[in-house]
């Protein structure tokens, strides 16, 4: 049985993957879970300096999910190249850099010193956080915005690029076309779809950012369709993600044509889900008889 | 080290409106430190985050751990109708710990009186403490007074001194902040230092809150442990600095992933700290329990 998935000519030893800023950089989940067994380790955004993130409350439940408006917090990259990589480093698994940025000058500044860093196999573009006020999801709600940013990185990126796309969009096809048509190498969806909650009893909203990001199994439909949408809308290949749980769960999004899937928030109520979806697709692969995982990719009529 | 397993319930009872007070038999508790918390994660599939919990007491054998908790929404609803024998979902055991935060190692000895360390100074010597809890914040005391009258009966003896109980009980001073008399705790409190009382109605001890109870007591202290809501804490911060004493409080705020990979739970800080490289520390994991003179509440 052969569970390897290719992206943008980078092998993965299998298509699981954790979604960024669910997984930090693999630290702390890596107390519970092999870090050795999975896909690739796609770290937490980080910007060219620190960034403090939002006033909490950050997070806050929602029925079969949550929402979250951390804001990006993150070390910035000088530090993050000198902990970060080096800790994912000491394991077998293929290191993907999630990248976020307020102008274009950011974002290029964090991917030309990535580049210098060939441990990192390829880099994910956040252009869809709903949670910061600029940068970030302004590249990814207009079709032409994503192209010019995607184009400009590729012109500095030493490494594939995946251009993280919102599902806060009216034609998800017409964003994953634009990014393909700039050059992109592959696609990631779903990012976090933006909620509100209202607590009734302070009259307050229940995150500080009033609106936060949902995710967790509720959004998991949606997810599902968008992936199949941009699968058939583009070639470059996708990194299918939203609610995923369990092996059925990544199935269904390789299905519809994902190449390669990632846990996020389902990280938080089981820290073992990564592992567990790694053995469970296996398992599936046993039963169907199926040699290559490839050739479940798109496979439904 | 933190792992996500199923405990199983040994005894529920309500010992307050609203309050429960859950014994749980799970290994965690081998490693369990005072202050520290677990994750509680309910079986209903709607709600998937888990709700942190403050330990309130280990046994003696660190077989079981001692929950008790206020029902604050759907989760803690569901955990309140757990009996004897159901599985109880946990992650644990998280957070630093009161002791950790003094700097002393806890986690040796855990919640065996005797194992937890004397630090070369004999910190706590003659020294008098406040352990202020409010409201649901009065069950991590429980263990935290444990652990101290063990470890101060040590230092006495330590120091030449008889480790005369009644010294060591008069040192260790419990101040707890109910709304009423409902006063839930106070007797296991009492076995380890002398409990001043404050309620909102006046039903019991002093009138007011536990500030009103240092005050109307004329109590002082050299080192300060508190856990409570925040208008309470604000005021110890305050009240700790212009004492100019040590304290160290247990925050806490709203976790998705409770080990510290989801940044949900930050408190800001004086200084830049060393993980996040900006002004935020991790309650979940650099906490929850922090010097308050570190911390911008």
């Amino acid at each position: 049985m052969n569970t390897q998935t290719t992206i943008a000519g980078v092998t993965f030893k299998n298509p699981v993957m954790t979604a960024s800023g669910t997984f930090g950089s693999g630290m702390e989940y890596g107390e519970f879970v092999d870090l050795n067994q999975l896909g690739a380790v796609v770290t937490k955004g980080v910007a060219n300096v620190p960034w403090p993130g939002n006033p909490t409350p950050r997070v806050a439940e929602v029925y079969g999910g949550m929402l979250n408006a951390i804001g990006l917090q993150n070390p910035g990259i000088d530090v993050f190249m000198e902990r970060d990589i080096p800790f994912l480093k000491q394991y077998d698994t293929k290191i993907i850099v999630n990248v976020c940025g307020k102008t274009v000058e950011d974002y290029v500044d964090v991917v030309e010193k990535l580049g210098e860093e060939p441990a990192v196999s390829m880099l994910e573009i956040n252009v869809s956080c709903p949670n910061v006020k600029e940068g970030a999801i302004a590249f990814g709600q207009k079709a032409d915005a994503l192209y010019n940013i995607t184009q400009e990185l590729k012109k500095h990126a030493r490494q594939p690029i995946i251009m993280k796309l919102s599902p806060n969009v009216t034609d998800i096809t017409e964003m994953a076309k634009a990014a393909e048509a700039a050059g992109a190498d592959a696609l990631s969806l779903i990012n976090t779809i933006t909620g509100m909650k209202i607590d009734i009893h302070r009259r307050k909203f229940a995150i500080a950012n009033k609106t936060g990001g949902m995710s967790g199994p509720a959004i998991k439909p949606i997810a599902v369709r968008m992936v199949y949408q941009a699968a058939h809308a583009v070639k470059i290949p996708i990194i299918g993600m939203g609610g995923i749980a369990n092996a059925d769960d990544a199935i269904e999004f390789i299905l519809a044509g994902a190449s390669a899937v990632s846990v996020g928030a389902m990280n938080f109520v089981n820290p073992y889900t990564t592992v567990e979806i790694v053995r469970g697709i296996e398992a599936y692969m046993e039963r169907y008889h199926v040699e290559k995982l490839t050739d479940l990719i798109g496979a439904v009529d | 080290m933190k792992q996500k397993t199923t405990a199983v319930v040994a005894s529920q009872k309500e010992i307050a409106p609203q309050i429960y007070d859950m014994w749980i038999t799970t290994d965690l508790a081998a490693a369990a430190r005072p202050g520290q918390f677990v994750c509680v994660y309910p079986k209903d599939k709607s709600t998937l985050l888990p709700r942190p919990i403050s330990i309130c007491e280990v046994n003696a054998d660190r077989t079981a751990l001692r929950l008790v908790y206020r029902i604050a929404g759907q989760g803690t609803a569901e955990f309140s109708g757990y009996r004897a024998g159901d599985d109880i979902a946990i992650l644990g055991t998280l957070g630093n710990g009161f002791l950790e935060a003094v700097g002393i190692d806890s986690l040796a000895g855990s919640m065996v009186q005797d194992d937890v360390e004397i630090t070369a100074d004999k910190m706590f010597s003659g020294k008098q403490v406040f352990l202020m809890g409010g409201g649901i914040g009065i069950p991590p005391m429980v263990q935290l007074a444990k652990t101290l009258y063990g470890l101060m009966s040590r230092e006495a003896a330590a120091g030449g001194v008889p480790a005369d109980g009644q010294d060591v009980k008069d040192r260790i001073r419990i101040i707890v902040g109910y709304r009423d008399a409902q006063t839930f705790l106070r007797e296991d409190l009492e076995q380890y230092g002398k409990v001043y009382i404050a309620t909102e109605d006046g039903s019991v001890g002093t009138k007011g809150n536990v500030m009103d109870a240092i005050a109307g007591n004329g109590l002082s202290a050299d080192k300060i442990f508190a856990c409570g809501p925040m208008p309470m804490l604000r005021a110890i911060k305050a009240y700790a600095g212009e004492k100019d004493i040590p304290a160290y409080i247990s925050l806490e705020e709203h976790m998705a992933c409770g080990v510290g990979a989801c940044l949900g739970c930050v408190v800001k800080t004086r200084e830049v700290d060393h993980h996040s490289h900006v002004h935020n520390a991790r309650i979940c994991t650099d906490g929850p329990v922090f010097e308050a003179k570190e911390v911008e509440i």
